[in-house]
């Protein structure tokens, strides 16, 4: 896919410098260095514990950051709690859905705006019934009961209700049949199209490179490659590890 | 379970109630002491079982150490009492006398409210960083603390218990704290705080994601439950005039936790239930004597073994009376 129309902007929405985590003995990022521009969907690939997830759960603080710089819309994040950073506009979606089981769609989705207290609450709701369809039909179940699918749509257009200015998702295509997988990368398009810079971690290499602008691979813990997702995709180191070439 | 509960009505019924029950309504007619005793209980223990169900069953934060800040409650309201009660009287002469002995025990309540409140911030902020487990331990723990502190305080009488507690509590008093409680804790639950506390229950990550102050939620929740549990102990001191550490060790702290498991943890009707049920049991089973205990946990057994969420589970008693709320639709989810 290509940029939408302009060059990138020269400021980075989101950077990472250096970034390096422990967990225990376990040096579990050894020093990842990444940018978001705005207009970017940007894609972290790699294998099974390579610090996919670690990286998004250390840009959002859930995780605490040995060493290392993340600037988001040129701030320090350092020492901002996680509702803060959500609060400013830098939202995760969770790997594995992490919904509201007991909770009305409905429900998952008004608290979803907690943190806003603007009146276009309403607003926000329709356009996430306009990428996805599907929460609109089943806005009176409860979360739990519904598929795997509608489960990874609904966390995500719970992360659009509070209006995200970057959009951080953990594995969205984890667990999902591949009709759906399509579905899901639709929606974030659909979402990058409306102006949210998306940094997306994901194992399905080959839907994450189709789907994206950029991306970095990560090997145990550091990057040992990145560029355009074009580039990164014809590399043959690539090809043969993760794209089954 | 609208504020309907609360009422001039209600209030009204409930001393009525009280008149006919001490016998002083219609003469010749009385509840047996027993009766009138165990009912009393039951109400003190709906106000603990509902209280601890905010922090354990909708905020989903197991804490064991409820017994600490009832007893906090109940100690500090007694020593208000008893060591103010005189003064404060003295001071609200102008009033009648049956009207005196209310103030001072809502003052006296009040108290006993406040310093639970505080004790349960001073617990709740380090402990609640913990999950599952750790905070059970952490709060058991804190619950013991507070037992063997008062212990060994003189003036509330140390390990000789503390007597000379007026009796200021009745059946009137019991069941409109009672009342009180339902009605703070299922309004807390469903105001947007409410909405919060049931997140951070389901996910705390997505919470957290969500721009919910999670710490912040929780340690409200925990400083709400400690004070409704410190007027539970405030009642239960001025009921039966004597108060003794023994009562509160985590024994008790577990005995509200089976209340609300049996009920169903997240539902307000079934704490309610669980503490007139709990209570009914130990009562009725006195005639057992030794294989009371016995029976008592077969009965839990079979109970969580044929409904492990509770009597009611998530629900109220108003999904089962009237318009019925379908949890799940029956249309099974299609995939394209």
């Amino acid at each position: 896919m290509t940029l939408p129309s302009g060059t990138i902007p020269a400021e980075p929405v989101l950077e990472v410098r250096d970034l390096r985590v422990f967990y225990g003995a376990i040096e579990a990022l050894r020093g990842v260095s990444l940018v978001l521009h705005q207009g970017e969907i940007v894609t972290l690939i790699g294998a099974n514990g390579a610090g996919k997830s670690t990286t998004l759960r250390a840009i959002m603080n859930l995780v605490p950051a040995k060493d290392g710089e993340i600037f988001f819309r040129g701030q320090s994040t350092k020492g901002r709690p996680t509702f803060r950073l959500v609060r400013g506009g830098l939202v995760l979606v969770p790997e594995g859905r992490a919904i509201f089981a007991n909770l009305s769609v409905h429900e998952n989705l008004e608290m979803g705006a907690y943190a806003r207290r603007d009146r276009e609450i309403g607003a926000d709701m329709e356009r996430v019934f306009h990428v996805f369809p599907r929460l609109k039909e089943r806005g009176k179940q409860t979360a739990g009961t519904l598929s795997g699918g509608e489960q990874q749509m609904l966390a995500i257009g719970r992360a659009l209700m509070s209006k995200p200015q970057v959009l951080l998702l953990d594995e969205p295509s984890l667990g999902l049949a591949p009709l759906l997988v399509h579905a899901i990368f639709e929606a974030i398009e659909e979402i990058h199209r409306q102006g949210t810079p998306v940094l997306l971690v994901e194992q399905n290499a080959n839907a994450a490179l189709k789907h994206s602008n950029r991306a970095y691979v990560l090997e145990t813990g550091s990057v040992s490659l990145e560029g355009t997702s074009e580039q990164v995709a014809a590399n043959p180191k690539v090809k043969e590890a993760y794209l089954g070439e | 379970m609208r504020s309907a509960l609360l009422t001039s009505g209600t209030v009204a019924l409930l001393f009525v109630l009280n008149a006919l029950f001490t016998g002083s309504l219609v003469s010749g007619f009385a509840m047996p002491p027993y009766i009138l005793q165990v009912l009393c209980l039951a109400g003190i223990n709906i106000i603990l079982a509902v209280s601890l169900n905010l922090i354990n069953g909708f905020t989903g934060q197991f804490s064991i150490g409820h017994a600490g800040f009832m007893a906090i409650g109940a100690y500090a309201s007694a020593y208000v009492t008893v060591a103010w009660g005189d003064r404060f009287r003295a001071a609200t002469s102008f009033l009648p006398e049956f009207a005196r002995d209310g103030v001072l025990l809502l003052f006296a309540l009040a108290v006993g409210a406040l310093l639970a409140a505080i004790a349960g911030f001073f617990v709740g902020v380090p402990s609640l960083r913990l999950r599952g487990d750790y905070l059970a331990i952490v709060t058991l723990g804190f619950g013991e603390i507070i037992r063997v502190f008062i212990l060994n305080i003189d003036v509330v009488g140390g390990a000789r218990g503390y007597s000379g507690i007026p009796k200021l509590a009745n059946f009137f008093w019991i069941y409109l704290f009672a009342a009180i409680t339902v009605v703070v804790v299922s309004r807390t639950v469903k105001s947007s705080f409410g909405r919060t506390l049931i997140a951070i229950r389901e996910d705390e990550i997505a919470a957290e994601a969500m721009g919910v102050d999670t710490t912040r939620s929780k340690v409200i929740s925990f400083v709400l439950s400690s004070a409704m549990a410190g007027i539970g102990g405030g009642l239960f001191g001025h009921y039966l005039m004597y108060l003794h550490t023994n009562s509160f060790t985590f024994i008790k702290s577990i005995e509200i936790i089976i209340m609300i498991v049996i009920g169903g943890l997240g539902s307000i009707t079934g704490s309610v239930l669980g503490a007139i049920l709990f209570i009914a049991l130990t009562e009725g089973l006195r005639e057992f004597s030794q294989y009371r205990m016995v029976l008592f946990s077969l009965l839990l057994i079979v109970i969580m073994i044929v409904r492990p969420q509770g009597i009611l589970g998530h629900l109220e008693f108003r999904h089962f009376f009237g318009r019925r709320r379908r949890l799940a639709a029956p249309t099974p989810p299609v995939i394209p």
